[in-house]
């Protein structure tokens, strides 16, 4: 019997296995395939949610549902953590112990934030990037009556890219209509030499942060931050004043890829961009070309697993799930992948708020930029429809 | 008799971030500069266009010394002494 195993049951793991169960229904109820799921928690939450119960319209019990609720029947859940992955030797060990073989591995153990690796992020800085951190930033967001809030980033890459820029915005937003935007200032930190990694989506950002009169610093990463005179110093050893501050926390991969060997320090899996395999070299000496170095046959990374130059999110999961489908049952079918799913070219989609009930839509791939059309409360409510149907659609392959 | 005096100092630390890109190698810069000890010069590797421009911005902004933008064989290298 070929041993199909999913590391993990957010977006991508929990797509890819229902996708894959599909694919090799014909397999499985002849006893010739079995697909599992490792999850550590068995719960599966719907992250891009809990930003919304930092502005205060999501609550955080509507963001959590049971794992095995969104499974197809015919694929099995193990609740467990990995502590070992041997890719060569073709299994996983377990944190009960357990070793699992696998004749297909697809690793979907996403993004860690790490708030502890800069010293006073936990005192000081608020994020939303937990349903308990989002509910702080509430209540502080609520406490507030004017006075200087500075958003900010701790590091690329991190999940959600359009989200600080979002939440600078919707923030804006509520203090005007509550009457305290001209007792605040609002500094943006962007720690690159423009408001966003991709110069089309800077280029519509742009204008949002000087119509909404938000000072938009450049080059400003997130270095220290110092408690006692409440200052942000950045990579460049700028100094701004907080009165609230809002800071995405440094991300970091798994640490099992880490441990495993599989992954550098940053724990992102390096992983072929068109067929997702992961790469058997985790850190190539200076200078290797990249078709030299081999990669696994039978081991597959998606979603923020990867060390891939795409958005850390779950669309960019969504949309490579399909494709480590249809290889991994090509494999165990006996066939080479076929049609378009065979190979990844990049595709991500995803909303993007500006605030005042609008926003615009981000859909690029790895030759097309976006080109984000003009903001409007079309895309705004299309995200709010979107994220009250997930439940129903992503995970069981519906969209 | 006196050393033939050198127009770049000594690389300690080279980087490369070839293949990753934007804004990955001024990110990969930060990163080796908050390791690296103040007088220490490190190269960053880049393949990536927008690295001749974005790091020479930071580097000024920092206030640390750029040495040099080289143009190699199919990549540039940006040669930045640490100042502070």
């Amino acid at each position: 019997m070929k041993r199909v195993v999913v590391l993990g049951g957010g977006v991508g793991g929990t797509l890819a296995a229902n996708l894959i169960a599909r694919k090799l229904k014909r397999e499985i109820a002849a006893g010739q395939a079995k697909v599992t799921v490792v999850d550590a928690t068995g719960s599966h939450a719907y992250q891009p949610g809990y930003m919304y119960i930092a502005m205060g319209n999501e609550k955080a019990e509507k963001l959590v549902r049971p794992e095995k609720s969104l499974l197809d029947g015919n694929v099995e859940l193990v609740i467990d953590t990995v502590t070992r992955i041997d890719a060569p030797g073709n299994s996983v060990t377990l944190g009960s112990g357990a070793t699992m073989a696998f004749d297909q591995l697809v690793i979907a153990l996403g993004s860690r934030i790490l708030p502890g690796d800069l010293p006073n992020f936990e005192g000081e800085a608020h994020h939303f990037y937990t349903p308990e951190a989002a509910k702080r930033l509430r209540k502080a967001l609520d406490a507030f009556q004017g006075g200087k809030i500075v958003v900010a980033i701790a590091g690329i890459p991190y999940k959600c890219p359009p989200a600080p820029l979002e939440v600078a915005f919707l923030v804006e937003s509520e203090l005007r209509e509550r009457g305290l935007r001209d007792k605040t200032e609002i500094t943006f930190l962007s720690p690159i030499n423009r408001a966003f990694t991709i110069e089309s989506v800077s280029d519509m950002a742009t204008p949002i942060f000087e119509e909404k009169g938000i000072r938009l610093e450049l080059l400003a990463g997130v270095s220290e931050i110092d408690p006692e005179r409440k200052v942000v110093i950045t990579d460049a050893f700028e100094e701004h004043p907080y009165d609230l501050l809002i800071c995405v926390p440094p991300h970091k991969g798994a640490q099992v890829v880490i441990d495993s060997g599989l992954a550098p320090k940053s724990g992102w899996v390096p992983t072929d961009r068109a067929t997702l395999q992961v790469k058997t070299i985790a850190k190539p000496a200076p200078g290797t070309a990249d078709e030299d170095i081999p990669r696994y046959p039978n081991v597959y990374a998606l979603g923020d697993t990867t060390d891939l130059p795409l958005s850390k999110a779950g669309s960019t999961a969504h949309f490579e799930a399909p494709v480590v489908a249809e290889r991994v049952a090509a494999a165990i079918k006996g066939r080479a992948p076929e049609g378009k799913e065979a190979n990844y070219t990049g595709k991500v989609m995803c909303f993007f708020e500006v605030g005042d009930g609008k926003g615009t839509l981000l859909q690029f791939d790895y030759n097309h930029p976006p080109k984000p059309p003009k903001p409007s409360a079309l895309w705004h409510i299309g995200k709010i429809m979107f994220n009250k149907t997930y439940w129903r659609t992503v995970p069981r392959g519906r969209v | 008799m006196t050393a033939e005096p050198t127009s770049t100092p000594d690389i300690t630390t080279t980087i490369d971030a070839r293949g990753s890109f934007c804004p990955g190698p001024l990110m990969e810069l930060i990163r080796g500069m908050k390791e690296a000890e103040v007088g220490e010069v490190l190269a960053v590797l880049s393949t990536d266009k927008g690295s001749k421009t974005d790091i020479p911005k930071w580097v000024g902004k920092a206030g640390h010394n750029l040495i040099g933008v080289l143009t190699r064989d199919g990549y540039d290298e940006i040669v930045v002494q640490k100042v502070r």
